[in-house]
């Protein structure tokens, strides 16, 4: 049932990006052949790219298409969308899992410590510190972080000279600047949510009690209060890995890195549909799957909510 | 829902209350002094301005801060502190409004699905979702090719993206305060669905609509300066945060005040939206998390 939802989610929006890139002005036949094209190729064109189709039918054309795998050409290219996106992805999910793997793993960390030492010198400091980091723009610091690594200290490539295909081994060195700028963003969310859960678990009884029945710090913590407060801050890390995925637009610009959102934003300057189609699905998509998981996070850290009438 | 209860018994007291409530917390009171004061600046800017703003001065360009120019220059020879002091003005203006409407539309979209309920609350709650599982840059993006870059296609562009977010946060509220006793009687007396929700429902819910306001700010704020970086927001001239350290970060190394006093101004005022946000909560007993999460 959840799952026939979700695709429905990702079918609709996909509707809905489709109806709005249709009513965009201009012509991308015209665009592609430039300004001093004849009428006349024009048309031929438009008739190669089955422009002149009414959209419904284009709609469900490309979706059938879709259905085995065949996105369509790029309408600027002509190489296959399938391959540029995924070309993109790739490059993408490198700087994505990158950016999880160390972003999460240390915000679990700061997250806890904070909680447990609630209102303590270390709670003020990181809690200042992820309010700080919520607060400002990744454009800002990503740009900070090009003054310091890549300007007074010469350690990092302050943009990315690699084209799109560029392979992981050439992309490798220049993946850590645009990671950290991510990194900061998405762990100042994921810091504040453990915080907040991990100090409510532990003010509740069946805490106090393990306290009080002399139980050790660790046993505590890793017993009682993570498993109780893990599923809330899954919730939170679910939104921002879509996020991740989808906007990574700004920090990829600005590095020049050859992924998804540089993708995105040329797509939309070119109007190529095609492409835009895809990477909203592909957006779409991961939005569902990552809330699916973190709903399957929570149900194997919380057997209550296996049996749904048991819980209430 | 005490909280809701309480408000009610109170309501003509409800402002004073408010203020006080904020007064209480020193988190509130440095986030509003913040934002207050950048509000004043960006009001006074005419008069605090040594220059005009978009005035370029070819004999000064890159200057380091001196006494005629205390923050210095940048590559058109503008004065980095007027720009500084007006560059508030685009981003206050425009997500002032683009928040206020994405949170009235969004509360009254979430008081229709939640009174008429059924059908009608599905049919919105799905639809919100498909416009949610489309990311905000690519939506902004795709809104703004389509109508252009002026301030009142973001403003659009903006409402477009956080409604569904506003909508699904008050839905869930108003849900909460619908079986009140008070509601029924006033469906018993032949209310309408527009006066109830007017009468009794928003004013109960008014605390989660103020911290949703507060929160949805910052985020608007830093949605619209990454805007104007990447240069879909406001067009240069005009002196704008976000198009500053797009104009000058290329310059970091010669002229670095150019990109770190709107950096600066920018952080602060979003750390003084955030901070705001984080009292308004704390001190309205409203748990935003959960309210997310359900």
């Amino acid at each position: 049932m959840r799952a026939a939802w979700s695709i429905f989610t990702v079918l609709l929006s996909t509707v809905l990006v489709f109806t709005a890139i249709q009513s965009l002005p201009g012509d991308t036949a015209s665009r592609i052949l430039g300004q001093n094209a004849t009428p006349e190729a024009v048309a031929t064109v438009r008739l190669q790219l089955g422009l002149d189709e009414p959209a419904l039918s284009r709609f469900l054309s490309w979706l059938g298409g879709a259905a085995h795998g065949d996105f369509g050409t790029s309408l600027v290219s002509g190489r296959s969308v399938g391959e540029e996106v995924g070309g993109a992805l790739v490059n993408t999910l490198l700087l994505a899992s990158i950016t999880i793997a160390i972003g999460v793993t240390i915000a679990l960390v700061l997250g806890m410590v904070s909680g447990l030492m609630r209102d303590k010198k270390p709670d003020v400091i990181i809690s200042t510190l992820a309010l700080i980091g919520m607060s400002i723009p990744e454009f800002v610091v990503a740009t900070l972080l090009v003054l310091v690594f890549s300007i007074y200290i010469p350690l990092f490539p302050a943009v990315v000279l690699a084209g799109q295909e560029a392979t992981i081994a050439e992309l490798l060195p220049s993946v850590w600047l645009p990671a950290a700028a991510l990194i900061c963003v998405l762990s100042a969310y994921v810091i504040r949510m453990m915080r907040t859960s991990v100090i409510d678990v532990a003010e509740s009884e069946y805490v106090r009690t393990a306290v009080l029945k002399g139980n050790s710090t660790a046993r505590i913590v890793f017993k009682h209060v993570l498993p109780s407060a893990m599923p809330p801050t899954l919730n939170v890390i679910a939104m921002n890995i879509a996020w991740l995925i989808g906007g990574v637009v700004v920090v990829e610009s600005i590095f020049n890195y050859p992924g998804i959102g540089t993708l995105m934003i040329r797509s939309v300057q070119t109007q190529d549909l095609p492409t835009i189609l895809l990477i909203t699905v592909l957006s779409a998509f991961t939005f569902v799957i990552c809330n699916l998981l973190a709903d399957l996070g929570a149900f194997m850290l919380n057997p209550r909510l296996r049996y749904p009438r048991s819980a209430v | 829902m005490t909280v809701a209860e309480a408000s009610v018994q109170t309501r003509s007291r409800a402002f004073p209350r408010l203020v006080r409530s904020i007064a209480r917390s020193p988190t509130a009171c440095v986030g509003f002094g913040l934002i207050f004061l950048h509000v004043l600046l960006a009001l006074a800017a005419p008069l605090l301005s040594p220059y005009d703003p978009i005035a370029n001065d070819a004999m000064a360009t890159l200057s380091n801060p001196t006494g005629a120019h205390p923050l210095g220059t940048d590559a058109l020879g503008r004065d980095i502190l007027s720009r500084t002091l007006y560059g508030g003005q685009y981003a206050l203006v425009v997500s002032l409004v683009a928040t206020t409407l994405a949170v009235l539309l969004g509360s009254i979209i979430a008081g229709i699905a939640a009174f008429k309920g059924g059908i009608v609350d599905d049919v919105i709650t799905r639809v919100l979702d498909s416009v949610l599982a489309v990311p905000a840059i690519l939506a902004l993006l795709v809104v703004i090719t389509i109508f252009g870059s002026g301030p009142q296609i973001i403003i659009l562009a903006v409402v477009i993206v956080f409604t569904g977010g506003v909508t699904r946060i008050v839905r869930a509220a108003v849900m909460d305060v619908l079986p009140n006793d008070y509601i029924t009687a006033a469906r018993a007396r032949g209310e309408g669905m527009f006066s109830i929700l007017v009468r009794e429902v928003f004013p109960n819910v008014l605390d989660i609509i103020l911290v949703e306001f507060a929160m949805r700010a910052s985020w608007v704020m830093l949605l619209i300066s990454s805007l104007s970086f990447l240069g879909f927001g406001a067009n240069p001239p005009t002196p704008d945060w976000g198009l500053m350290v797009a104009e000058n970060r290329n310059l970091l190394s010669i002229a670095p005040w150019a990109t770190l006093a709107p950096i600066v101004a920018l952080a602060t005022l979003i750390v003084g939206l955030n901070l705001a946000a984080d009292g308004l909560s704390k001190s309205l007993g409203v748990d935003r998390m959960k309210d997310v999460l359900g």
